[in-house]
């Protein structure tokens, strides 16, 4: 037996366990709304009416959803190779320097749908050379990815906060951070969608990059599980072993994903940028690409379960912020402990309670956790 | 003079700065010599922090404040074992929850208790650390009587006993005009937390490489298999290693929040841990280069605030962003393969499977 684990049906494996999972999660962030001294169930009540109740509640939910897609297929696509990519932060917040070059050159002279793809290509193309570097270390100095991908952010946050106390600055700012942009580099908003379904809108910065992360969610998919190299990515992921039997090239694999993980992560950058602040500010991805990792490990490394994680996680960011101005004592860093326990419970602790899921499957129908075959085996 | 005292100034600061990195690079060696990688450094440093100010400006003492911070630091140790041994979760998954736990929670709890924006109460002389410096020695050489009064007294002129020579041999040299405020500056005016920090470098050192438990950690990081087949429980052995590595984020904190900030603030670690993260592999996972390194990054961030603004002699302006990556620009140079090799411990990151 190569997993420790026996098999459990299909929708025990992708539903049964990661809800479990979650719901753990959510019930030992109870205890903590509980340990503050606020009743949880009003806190759980508040939090979701905040996120779906008004019509710009859900724009908003829908906003930070777009986000946190991108970063989590950012991690995901890594993860199917094998890479533990922990520098989505870090490509996401360097891409906004790419971002930044095109929206200050062209906002004057394109009309937005011109400068959009073009900050496309810029964002991703940055935040895929950010991962360039520790994916050639890994691959051919077996620097562990891991490590160089933190030292990363840490750079790229350097970086940028040189260039935006100074080069980036408009002279005689203070604030740093760069102009804001013209009408040529924001994005049209995408509230009427909404608005279609009745409800009302204020404001909202829901925009078209949550079409392009729909877009990207289903290429993701496509290259994952319907291309020879997503087969490649994956037989890597699985046992590099096994992979370089297969005449699998371990350079081009490693550098190919993370390079597209980097472009993802890249890619996220335009959703606060370009479609809401109009500006590049100092820390404008303030965690996100972090969120990405919970997302990820949530969602099962799959789109769909991604699309569904990050806007689970939208509605904690757009709740939780209603949620701290109904309980004082809860601030949105309360988000930051639920994402920690979601990391914990659906990443780390992801096999604790599979043996006794097991148990009970097997009591109750022994085929369905293919004991027969196992006694086989004699294992 | 003024030269000197600016380097007097720098080194300074650079011991001031290094201590928690060292704290925390030593922690990080003790779990990474067992095989169990812990980015979550970051994270325990930060709840002990905050548990060692709380628990200080509430029972009014340093040392339960201290306790405390190892108490909970190593509890939150114990969550990163309980998931990446008893359960072989991944280890780096792991680390990640731990800080984002820690981020969080010291934060709302901060805010919920105290009530001050996520701070704890500044803290008062005596339930912080306090440097000894020059003034404390006199005062307490002057001060000092044996007394037989009561039991109580007895025990403290004893205690005052032990510490009267040492303090009078210290005394002396900080008189030594030229050398003495230099010394007492840079080698007295610290928290007995420092001193700690230091002598836990030979103390790491003698655990891994002389006694039956540091070498049965460093197998176990290593080729754990051959530890199991000894009959020696690996999960147990990476369990006691996890332990120190609590302890001495634990102290890592308290140092943070009680010497060098006299309070808690949110998200103070700023970082330190992937710090010392780096020092450690910067180190190739041994306690006395581990000593160097964290010096080193020590002496960079003094360096980057002595330095702001002002031009160096040869380079000319050096900004403040290039010093603060260099630590990681350095560390990724050394990954790179560069300047000599850093070989992790073989078995790190991968759980231990008993038998399939």
């Amino acid at each position: 037996m190569s997993t420790p684990y026996a098999k459990l049906p299909a929708w025990a494996d992708y539903g049964l366990i990661p809800l479990i999972n979650l719901s753990v999660a959510f019930i030992v962030a109870g205890f903590v709304v509980l340990l503050v001294g606020e009743n949880p169930f009003r806190a759980a009540v508040i939090l979701v009416e905040g996120a779906f109740g008004k019509g710009t509640g859900i724009a908003f939910t829908l906003f930070y959803a777009t986000t946190f897609i991108f970063t989590g297929l950012s991690v995901a696509v890594a993860a199917h190779c094998g890479l533990f990519n922990i520098g989505t932060e870090g490509q996401a917040y360097i891409a906004g320097l790419g971002i930044a070059i095109v929206c200050l050159s062209f906002d004057s002279v394109l009309p937005w749908w011109l400068t959009f793809p073009l900050a496309i290509v810029a964002s991703a193309a940055v935040g895929a050379l950010w991962a360039l570097i520790p994916a050639y270390l890994q691959a051919k100095r077996g620097s562990h990815i891991v490590i160089t991908t933190i030292m990363f952010n840490f750079i790229a946050a350097s970086i940028m906060v040189y260039l935006l106390v100074g080069a980036l600055k408009p002279a005689g700012s203070q604030a740093p951070q760069t102009r804001n942009f013209l009408a040529g580099a924001e994005l049209p908003k995408l509230n009427w969608i909404i608005e279609l379904f009745g409800a009302k809108i204020r404001s909202a910065p829901l925009n078209v990059t949550f079409l392009l992360a729909l877009a990207m969610a289903f290429l993701v998919w496509l290259l994952i599980w319907r291309t020879k190299l997503g087969y490649e990515m994956r037989t890597y992921g699985h046992s590099p072993k096994a992979a370089r039997y297969a005449g699998i090239s371990e350079t081009r694999i490693i550098i190919t994903a993370m390079m597209i993980s980097g472009a993802l992560a890249g890619m996220m950058a335009l959703n606060p940028v370009m479609g809401d602040q109009h500006n590049v500010a100092i820390d404008f991805v303030s965690g996100a690409g972090f969120v990405g990792i919970a997302v990820a490990l949530m969602g099962r490394l799959h789109p769909v379960g991604i699309v569904l994680a990050a806007i689970l996680f939208g509605m904690l960011y757009q709740g939780g912020a209603e949620l701290a101005f109904e309980m004082p004592a809860i601030s949105r860093d309360m988000i930051v402990i639920i994402q920690g326990l979601v990391i914990l419970f659906a990443g780390a602790l992801e096999h604790m309670f599979r043996p006794y899921i097991q148990a009970l499957f097997a009591s109750f129908s022994p085929r369905s956790v293919g004991m027969e075959a196992v006694k086989g085996k004699g294992a | 003079m003024d030269f000197v005292n600016a380097i007097v100034q720098v080194l300074d600061s650079t011991i001031r700065l290094s201590v928690p990195l060292l704290l925390a690079c030593l922690a990080g060696l003790f779990s990474e010599r067992s095989g169990i990688f812990d980015i979550g450094l970051e994270g325990k440093m930060l709840v002990g922090a905050f548990a060692g100010a709380a628990a200080a400006s509430v029972f009014h003492s340093a040392f339960i404040g201290l306790g405390m911070a190892i108490l909970i630091s190593v509890a939150f140790a114990m969550v990163h074992g309980f998931a990446s041994i008893t359960h072989r979760g991944n280890q780096i998954v792991s680390g990640v929850a731990i800080n984002f736990i820690a981020a969080g929670s010291t934060i709302i709890l901060g805010q919920a208790w105290f009530q001050q924006g996520g701070r704890t109460p500044a803290l008062q002389p005596g339930e912080r650390f306090e440097s000894i410096t020059a003034y404390v020695i006199s005062n307490f050489l002057s001060t000092y009587s044996f007394s037989t009064a009561s039991f109580a007294d007895f025990l403290a002129s004893i205690r005052g006993l032990i510490l009267y020579l040492p303090a009078l041999l210290i005394d002396a040299l900080a008189r030594i005009p030229g050398f003495g405020p230099i010394f007492a500056e840079l080698v007295l005016g610290h928290s007995i937390l420092v001193y700690f920090a230091f002598a836990m470098v030979p103390f790491t050192w003698w655990v891994l490489f002389r006694t039956r438990f540091g070498l049965r950690l460093r197998a176990v990081g290593e080729n754990p298999a051959a530890v199991d087949t000894a009959g020696i429980s690996v999960a147990w052995l990476r369990y006691r290693a996890l332990i120190c590595t609590g302890i001495l984020t634990g102290v890592a904190g308290a140092y943070l929040s009680m010497v060098q900030n006299g309070g808690f603030v949110k998200d103070m670690t700023a970082g330190k841990g992937y710090i010392a993260l780096a020092a450690l592999i910067f180190a190739k996972w041994k306690p006395v280069n581990a000593m160097f390194a964290c010096l080193l990054f020590g002496f960079l961030d003094a360096a980057s605030i002595r330095l702001q603004g002002s031009p160096l002699p040869i380079v000319g302006k050096v900004s403040a962003q290039f010093m603060q990556a260099l630590p990681y620009v350095l560390t990724v140079v050394l990954l790179a393969g560069f300047i000599g090799k850093a070989i992790p411990p073989r078995a790190g990151g991968v759980p231990y499977v008993k038998e399939r």
